[in-house]
Formats: structure tokens, sequence, C-alpha cells
């Protein structure tokens, strides 16, 4: 056995995480699905936000949606009750989802047959920011709840989200939350991010939301047919 | 605690490194990490300290190299620095700057290996 010696590496530690992600990107591509994720810390809303899209896009287009969870299957019942095909992933004790797992999740669907999937991550503000699961579009939800320094703080996950989505709008008078700084903090972390703001319970700004989604899909579409 | 994650994903690439050179096993493995990676330091060296066990690369150290956070300043028109993160701005005008075009990285670099 000889000496050490130094050697040269040029690898990206989550290589094999982003081989999959851009085989998932190719294939929603050509099934022509837009795939929108969701990630916020637990309890910003995102399946509630989830529960109102399913219900309000099923009854225009054909969508479906995976969710993430570290254990029960609460989350998949809920959004069930929307009729639209909803698949859970229990990562047991795996804080985040990775783009293997999505693709598990989605073998035998055929994906060519949906406008749009939405995948619901981990309750998570750290873990997912470094995981690529392909995606078109990532939502990244902060609830008035939470406190307007929320971004600041999770600097990272904003970096890797596309819009921001502040949700609970109707509770912000009832927290004495300032949602004009929350906006402001968003905007400093990742200047010129879309953000939305609504509440998913009374209705109230979600269809800015819808509007977003769907110019997206329909640029995306567009694209595809160039 | 995602860097669990991450270390098995580094000592996996290793492994394949080791395996493309014909080397045996490596004792010093060098890492780029960008202050914007979302990956703790503390937490990764712990994590790697118990995924490398009984691999090829048990007992190796991390050497992990800082990356500062550089954007593309459209003010200055000019590859900045940030200025005081989180938030993203120009260190020298700032200005508003949402390119990041540094501080991201989570890569290998580098590693001492024994051959054979």
């Amino acid at each position: 056995m000889g000496e050490p010696r130094m050697v040269e590496v040029r690898r990206k530690i989550l290589k094999e995480n982003d081989l999959v992600a851009r085989r998932l990107r190719d294939f929603y591509r050509q099934a022509g699905v837009e795939v929108i994720s969701l990630v916020s810390s637990p309890g910003s809303g995102k399946t509630t936000l989830l529960e109102r899209l399913l219900a309000d896009f099923g009854r225009q287009c054909r969508v479906a949606a995976l969710v993430g969870d570290l254990a029960t299957e609460n989350d998949a019942a809920r959004l069930a009750r929307t009729a639209v095909p909803v698949k859970q992933i229990t990562t047991g004790t795996v804080c985040h989802l990775d783009a293997t797992m999505v693709e598990r999740a989605l073998q035998g669907w055929r994906l060519a047959e949906l406008d749009y999937l939405f995948i619901e991550n981990v309750g998570n503000l750290v873990c997912p920011s470094s995981f690529d699961l392909g995606e078109d579009l990532r939502l990244v939800l902060v609830s008035t709840t939470e406190g307007e320094d929320k971004p600041l703080k999770y600097p990272t996950i904003f970096n890797t989200a596309d819009v921001a989505v502040i949700t609970k709008l109707d509770l912000a008078a009832a927290i004495d939350c300032n949602v004009e700084e929350l906006i402001r903090n968003v905007d400093s972390v990742r200047p010129g991010m879309p953000i939305v703001s609504l509440s998913a319970r009374t209705g109230q700004g979600v269809e800015d939301l819808k509007k977003l989604l769907t110019a997206r899909h329909r640029a995306g579409a567009a694209a595809r047919v160039i | 605690m995602h860097e669990l994650s991450i270390a098995l994903s580094i000592v996996d690439g290793v492994l394949e490194e080791l395996q493309t050179r014909g080397a045996s096993r490596a004792s010093v493995i060098y890492l780029r990490v960008g202050r914007l990676s979302g990956v703790d330091k503390d937490a990764l060296r712990f994590s790697y300290g118990i995924v490398c066990q009984d691999t090829a690369v048990a007992h190796s150290q991390l050497e992990i190299e800082d990356v500062d956070v550089a954007v593309f300043c459209p003010a200055c028109n000019v590859e900045r620095p940030a200025r005081s993160l989180p938030t993203l701005a120009c260190a020298e005008c700032g200005a508003q700057a949402p390119r990041v075009v540094r501080g991201q990285e989570l890569e290998i670099t580098g590693m001492e290996i024994v051959d054979g």
C-alpha cells in the first residue's frame, strides 16, 4: 500500500439526487404536466391551501397530489375528500422529500393524463431546500402567525423557491402581524420574488395564486410546443 | 437534520470516486460548502462521523472550505460580495441583487487517497 496522495475531484455532493430530479423533469415535460411543490414549516397551512386548490382546479382540469409526512396518512385522507388522486409518502424519520422518493411514489402513474401535479413536502423550513424534486415551480408558504421575520431567519428556503405565499391572512389583524413588513422581509432575502397573500379559509387572495399558476402552466405549454 | 442525508451522499460519492481510481481508501475529503447552502458544518461533521464507519472512508476527516456569498449587482453591472446576509444586496452600492452567483455550493473538491 502506497503513501496517501491528493487527487482533485469535481463532484456535486447531491449528484445522485440531481440526476433523478433531471430525469423527473424530463418525465414531467414529456407528459405535459405542470409540477408544483409546496414547502413551509409545519402548520403554515400547506394542506389547507392544497385542499382548496385541488377542489377548485379539480373542477376545470386534471390534478393530483403527493403529500409527504414523517408518519400518518392523515393529509392524504383529508385531500382525498376533494376527489382527486392523492398519494401519501411517509418518510419515516427523514425530514424532507428527495427526488428518489417522488420517483418511487409516481411509479405506475400516467402523468400524461394530468394537467397539474402538486407535491406537498414534509413540514420543514430548512431541509427541503437542498433537494431538487424536478418541479416546475416551488411555492414557499409562510403564515402571518409565524412572525414577520421568518424569511430573515430561514433565507435558504426562500432562495430555492420561486413564489412566496403568505397564508392565514384572515388572522393577521388578530395577532398584530404587520403583513407589509413580512412582504418586505421576503423581498429582502429574495428580491423580486412574486408574493401572493391569501387566506385559504376565507378564499381571499386564492384567485391571485390560481391566476399565477395558470399563467405559468400556459407559458410552459407554449414553450413545449415551440 | 438533512445533514445526515448529505453525509450519506458524500460517502456514496467518495466510494464511487475511489472505485473509479482503483484506490482502496481515503483519509481526508475536501469539500466546498456555500454559506447559503443550508448545511450546518457541525451537524455535517457529526453525521459524517457516524455514516463513514465500516466503509473505505472510516476515520477520514472532512476539510470544509466555506464559500462566501456573491451576487450579480444589477446597478454596478458586476459580481459583488453580498452585504449583510441574509438579505441579498450589493456590498458596494446596497442595491438589491436577486441573482446569487456563489454561496450555494455543496461540492467534493478533492481527497487524499491510498492506492491499491
